[in-house]
């Protein structure tokens, strides 16, 4: 009979296990493994006595070989992980710097001047314009029900317009009923919503924010993207109060050579509605063809409250009256800096980002 | 919609120059998105016969062509190969400009002269047929003649019109002419109409009724007899032509022809395939389905994902009340006209527009009956359809009888609003004084009825316009109607002025103050994804609960983000790969919160009418400044942080270091910024967690980049966010004394509290500072924190006694505090 192979195997396993406690370092235990676990270790020397072995000990014994091997690497692993993270936290440990030490004037800052977003800077000449004409500056939520951003607005459920725009809904509650906002006007009904329970009418507001429709994203459309709502509520408010506060905005931004001009359109929480158009800003109205030859391009959208958005919100259209409109800031920088593609104002690129302060 | 100008000017007298037409269009609100020239460049191209194909040696894609086209043999070199000697195809003769203002020259290829082009359909804007030349072996045209005559085309100007979903009355040739014969104060012309014939009464052979009267206006059923189907006479093709349809029997095409022209959709029934002859209107019922004209199997009266949509189809049925067709919609394939039918059930009707409209986006079926029953058609137009149907299809069908009395129910019809105009309202809600006969006029030219009572005029709206509301809400739409056709570019403009003043909110002030400093300080302004995947969620939150989106575009921007960091690491490795990236980058951004988690919930009024409270996600403004410069690390942080407090005017925030503070931050290298008299969280700051920057920047693993990520809903709440008090401090004019103080600090005390506790023990004590930190090994976790500390009294110059107890009050202070003077 020939002497097992195999008997040494629980020494081997004891001694390897016992080796692995006493290594407490990872790159000694990077160094242990060929000697373990790897081509130097016992189990490849007794893999290959098995050879010896009579065919029927062969299979059993080699299952036994197996078995304990694992038993050796899963120790192995076991003691990566925990000197891993002992080597994480170490690392962190060292690493520890009590901010509240910093002494700010020892850092050294090279100077740079930094640029704003050019989203930002358009919205703030926007803001500004809108501030010297009197109006105030309101925001809202870019996450709304779908009451504001449709139903006070005279955009019943399954109502066609409601086609009007490519909705994101929100996974929360009843289905379609929480949007990601896709126009500020819902930023409007807060507004008058507010300004009835405070008593504080007349509202003479503008509401720049982000909104958000499914759409996929080309040269002329961002899925995100901006737009300034501006909102009239007072006494003896009329659609010529509305052209001249076009007018006199569209002068203001864009020059003096260029012009606004309305016709009719549909919105739901308008009436009369119209969109603008301004003179082209790239052939100041020659015609190019950018406007299709027409020496205009469509701004934004406006018109008279409509009667039904006074009832959502419980105003008397007996007394107040108002109007409202709406464009893109996107847009308007589009124009501005003739941006062929759009999609620039979201790559983030440092070398479009410099360009504007 | 396409609307053909020969087309036009048979209902109304126009002008002339096609600019003026555009623009009068657009400015009544019927916006022209593109014009087609119908037939442009064909009266120069001629009908030519191929009688030699000759190979061109050198070339093997190219051939020589002799044709004869009415003036002698001519040499053209072509490229196309489907014809043979002895057929016939359209040549441009040289100086022929083609449609697009295409002009052709003599020109020479290959050494040999072209003398013109042979062209393709698509070439000639005939269609987008191009694999080869246009083959005219079938038109009845001798060579030499223009392909104008040769296919009978009559040159026309085609409107492609973009119609306001308030239009209903808009969607049709007569519609629009109406709005320019208003605008023109022309008359508007009346089309041909047939009337009925035949010895009996439709009752007698055919039925009708209405099951679902809430869903059904009305519907009108007449049978025609004497139908022979075959191709229609020409000028109903190019109609349909004109107006992208395309033409298939003169039946079919009758029915088209009308809907283009008065907008009123018709559906004809092969008579002998409708059990009874008869047509109902009704719901369909649970299980019930149908196979429509385009093949598709539909289950019907299903409820659909939409909101408020529960399911509800209206069908058309027969007399043995099985479905034919999904109403208003489309029809079913088993009765539909073959070359075999002689009767025909005639269906004009019009349908409740919600149910049209809920249907069709339900089964996604959009055709253009459903266009415009969606949109209302007027109820009162089914029988004047029917008798220009009757009209069109006599020209093709002499012996075209329509049986006299069609069947005609009535259901829940619209009210038609009568609306009272005070004299008043249009200048009051235009600010421009329009006459009242020109109001007057303008309402009647389109159909609206006026009644003059005085100071009031009584409008009552057509029943085509359904869009016309009641009440108030009525008079806008009237009103609105009124400035369309008088012009709205001849309303008057006026600036209006109110007494109050324009301001800022305190948040943007806020925002610009904070954008103004980073920007002075070097950071570009980005603008990161809102929506990301759920991997980026998990980067900072593994398994969090999140915000989720319904529809998403694709997974990549499925979930909104709680953390701008993801997006601003992003950005900045994107440009490190550009070799552009040693940058500070810096972010204004709403992140949001699932309402479970955000302690705060939002709630507000949502779903139909508004009657049910929904949650909302809670929404915070971050501004997140990634500090990506070469040597940035959480030090520039705190450095950039304290420019900021003070050009914020804020009284004392503790920049408090905290292990494992927020996800993203580095465990040893955060910090939270605290309010000290509110003791709110302002923000945090420090690095980047380098497992993080490793995750989303494998590049750039070994660098650290520092991070300040500040609320804005708390920098902007005095309460949370303490100010400076806005009493002025007019320093002493007597010279201050200062002394250094060094103190070896427990490492659980913060310096800038033990600074604090230092300037409150004393009121001679003007200001401490901390100029110094010192660490080694014998200290331990303590550190050596030198204070110079400055003192003054208003009204005197401090002696050295005085100086040495506020001295020995500082040191017994830091005592408390367990820091101990250095030797």
């Amino acid at each position: 009979m020939k002497p097992n192979p195999l008997e040494s195997l629980d020494h081997v396993v004891r001694d390897a296990l016992g080796q692995l406690a006493a290594i407490d370092d990872l790159a000694d235990l990077n160094g242990a493994e060929a000697s373990l676990i790897g081509r130097r270790s016992a189990f490849t020397s007794l893999q290959k006595s098995l050879g010896a072995l009579a065919p029927e000990d062969r299979a059993r014994a080699g299952a036994a070989l197996q078995e304990a091997r694992r038993r050796v690497e899963d120790a192995f692993e076991e003691r990566r992980r925990v000197l891993d993270s002992g080597a994480w936290e170490r690392r962190m440990r060292e690493d520890r710097l009590d901010l509240g030490d910093v002494i700010a004037e020892r850092v050294v800052w090279s100077p740079r001047a930094g640029h704003p977003g050019l989203v930002a800077i358009t919205q703030r000449e926007l803001e500004d314009v809108f501030v010297a004409m009197g109006f105030s500056v309101a925001e809202g939520p870019e996450v709304e029900s779908d009451w504001y951003n449709f139903e006070a607005l005279n955009i019943p459920p399954a109502h066609p317009a409601r086609g009007m725009w490519d909705t994101f809904y929100v996974e929360m509650g009843e289905p379609e009923t929480v949007v990601l906002r896709t126009h500020t006007s819902p930023t409007q009904i807060h507004l008058m919503e507010e300004a009835l329970a405070s008593g504080t009418l007349p509202i003479h507001s503008v509401m720049p924010g982000r909104c958000y429709r499914r759409d996929t994203p080309d040269a002329r459309h961002l899925a995100a993207f901006h737009q300034v709502e501006g909102l009239v509520v007072d006494r003896g408010i009329a659609f010529a109060d509305l052209a001249g506060v076009i007018e006199t905005f569209t002068r203001a931004y864009f020059g003096d050579d260029i012009e606004a001009r309305l016709r009719p359109a549909y919105f739901p929480f308008t009436e009369p509605s119209a969109e603008f158009e301004i003179t082209c800003t790239i052939c100041r109205g020659a015609g190019c063809r950018t406007c299709s030859q027409t020496g205009w391009i469509e701004l934004g959208g406006c018109g008279m409250l409509d009667p039904a958005v006074f009832e959502a919100v419980g105003l008397d259209p007996e007394v107040w009256s108002g109007f409202a409109f709406g464009f893109g800031i996107d847009r308007c920088a589009q124009m501005r800096h003739q941006i062929a593609d759009m999609r620039a104002l979201t790559e983030n690129d440092v070398r479009f980002l410099e360009q504007f302060s | 919609m396409k609307v053909s100008l020969n087309w036009l000017r048979e209902f109304v007298d126009l002008p002339e120059s096609l600019e003026e037409l555009r623009d009068t269009l657009d400015d009544l609100g019927l916006v022209v998105e593109g014009i087609t020239h119908v037939g442009e460049g064909l009266e120069d191209v001629v009908v030519a016969r191929v009688n030699e194909i000759r190979a061109i040696p050198g070339a093997d894609r190219i051939r020589l062509v002799v044709v004869e086209a009415g003036g002698g043999p001519l040499e053209i070199v072509c490229g196309a190969s489907n014809f043979e000697v002895g057929d016939r195809v359209p040549l441009a003769p040289v100086g022929a400009v083609l449609p697009g203002g295409f002009a052709i020259e003599r020109r020479s290829l290959r050494g040999v002269v072209s003398n013109g082009m042979l062209c393709s359909a698509r070439e000639l804007g005939l269609s987008d047929d191009h694999v080869g030349l246009m083959i005219l072996n079938d038109v009845p045209a001798p060579t030499g003649v223009t392909l104008l005559e040769a296919l009978q085309v009559t040159p026309d100007v085609v409107f492609d019109i973009s119609v306001e979903g308030n239009r209903p009355d808009a969607w049709s040739i007569q519609g629009v002419a109406r709005d320019l014969a208003a605008r023109y104060g022309r008359a508007l012309r009346v089309p041909l109409l047939g009337s009925p014939s035949g010895d009996r009464a439709t009752a007698e052979v055919a039925g009708a009724g209405i099951d679902s009267p809430e869903l059904c206006q009305r519907l009108t059923v007449s049978l025609l007899r004497g139908v022979r189907v075959g191709p229609s006479p020409t000028w109903v093709a190019q109609r349909l032509s004109a107006a992208g349809m395309r033409p298939i029997s003169n039946v079919v095409d009758a029915s088209n022809l009308v809907m283009l022209e008065l907008g009123q959709p018709t559906h004809p029934y092969d008579a002998d395939h409708v059990a009874g002859r008869t047509l109902r209107v009704r719901a369909a019922r649970a299980g019930e389905s149908l196979v429509t004209l385009d093949g598709v199997a539909r289950e019907l009266a299903r409820a659909g994902r939409g909101l408020g949509d529960t399911g509800v189809d209206c069908v058309i049925v027969d007399g043995r009340d099985r479905v034919l067709g999904l109403a208003g919609i489309m029809g079913g394939a088993a009765s539909e006209i073959s070359d075999a039918t002689s009767e025909v059930l005639l269906e004009a009707a019009a349908f409740d527009p919600m149910t049209i409209a809920r249907s069709a986006k339900r089964h996604g079926l959009r055709s253009e009956a459903s266009h415009r029953f969606e949109r209302g058609v007027d109820p009162e137009l089914a029988l004047v359809a029917v008798a220009r149907f009757v009209a069109v299809l006599s020209q093709s069908c002499p012996d075209l009888q329509w049986l006299p009395a069609p069947l005609d129910e009535r259901g829940v019809m619209p009210s038609r609003p009568t609306i009272h105009l005070r004299e008043d309202d249009v200048e009051r809600a235009l600010g421009t004084r329009i006459e009242s006969s020109e109001v007057r006029r303008i309402l009647e030219a389109l159909n609206f009825s006026v009644l003059d009572a005085t100071g009031t005029l009584e409008v009552t709206a057509p029943s085509a316009r359904g869009d016309v509301r009641e009440a108030a809400a009525g008079r806008a739409d009237v009103i609105e109607e009124v400035a369309r056709i008088h012009s709205y570019r001849a309303l008057q403009r006026r600036t209006p002025t109110w007494a109050e003043p324009g301001v800022l909110s305190d948040r943007q002030r806020l925002r610009r103050r904070l954008r103004d400093t980073v920007v002075d300080l070097g950071a570009l302004e980005v603008w990161t994804p809102t929506l990301g995947s759920d991997e980026d969620f998990d980067l900072l939150h593994p398994g969090a609960k999140r915000v989720r989106i319904t529809n998403p575009l694709s997974a990549e921007e499925s979930v909104m983000r709680a953390s701008l960091i993801v997006g601003l690491l992003r950005a900045w490795s994107r440009n490190l790969e550009r070799q552009s990236g040693d940058v500070v980058l810096a972010e204004f951004g709403t992140v949001f919160a699932h309402p479970d988690l955000a302690g705060v919930s939002r709630r507000t009024r949502g779903g139909a009418g508004g009657a049910l409270e929904v949650d909302l996600p809670a929404e915070n403004e971050r501004l997140t400044v990634l500090l990506g410069r070469v040597d940035d690390d959480a030090r520039h942080a705190v450095a950039l942080w304290g420019v900021i407090v003070d050009r914020l005017g804020l009284a004392d925030v503790v920049v408090r270091s905290r292990d494992a503070l927020a996800p993203g931050l580095h465990v040893t290298r955060g910090a939270e910024l605290v309010d000290r008299s509110s003791g709110a969280v302002l923000g945090v700051l420090g690095e980047v967690d380098p497992r993080l920057v490793e995750s989303v920047a494998p590049k750039f693993a070994s660098r650290r980049v520092g991070v300040l990520d500040l609320d804005l809903d708390a920098l902007g709440d005095p309460q949370r966010a303490t100010r400076r008090s806005s009493l002025a401090h007019v320093p002493s004019r007597y010279p201050s004394a200062r002394m250094d103080l060094a103190f070896v600090v427990p490492g659980d005390v913060n310096a800038a509290d033990l600074a604090h506790a230092l300037a409150s023990s004393d009121e001679l004590v003007e200001s401490v500072r901390v100029f110094d930190v010192y660490r080694n090994e014998i200290l331990g976790a303590a550190r050596s924190v030198a204070y110079a500390v400055s003192l003054s009294a208003p009204d005197r110059t401090l002696g050295e006694a005085e100086i040495a107890v506020v001295r020995d009050g500082l040191i017994q202070t830091a005592t408390s505090w367990r820091a101990s003077l250095r030797a």
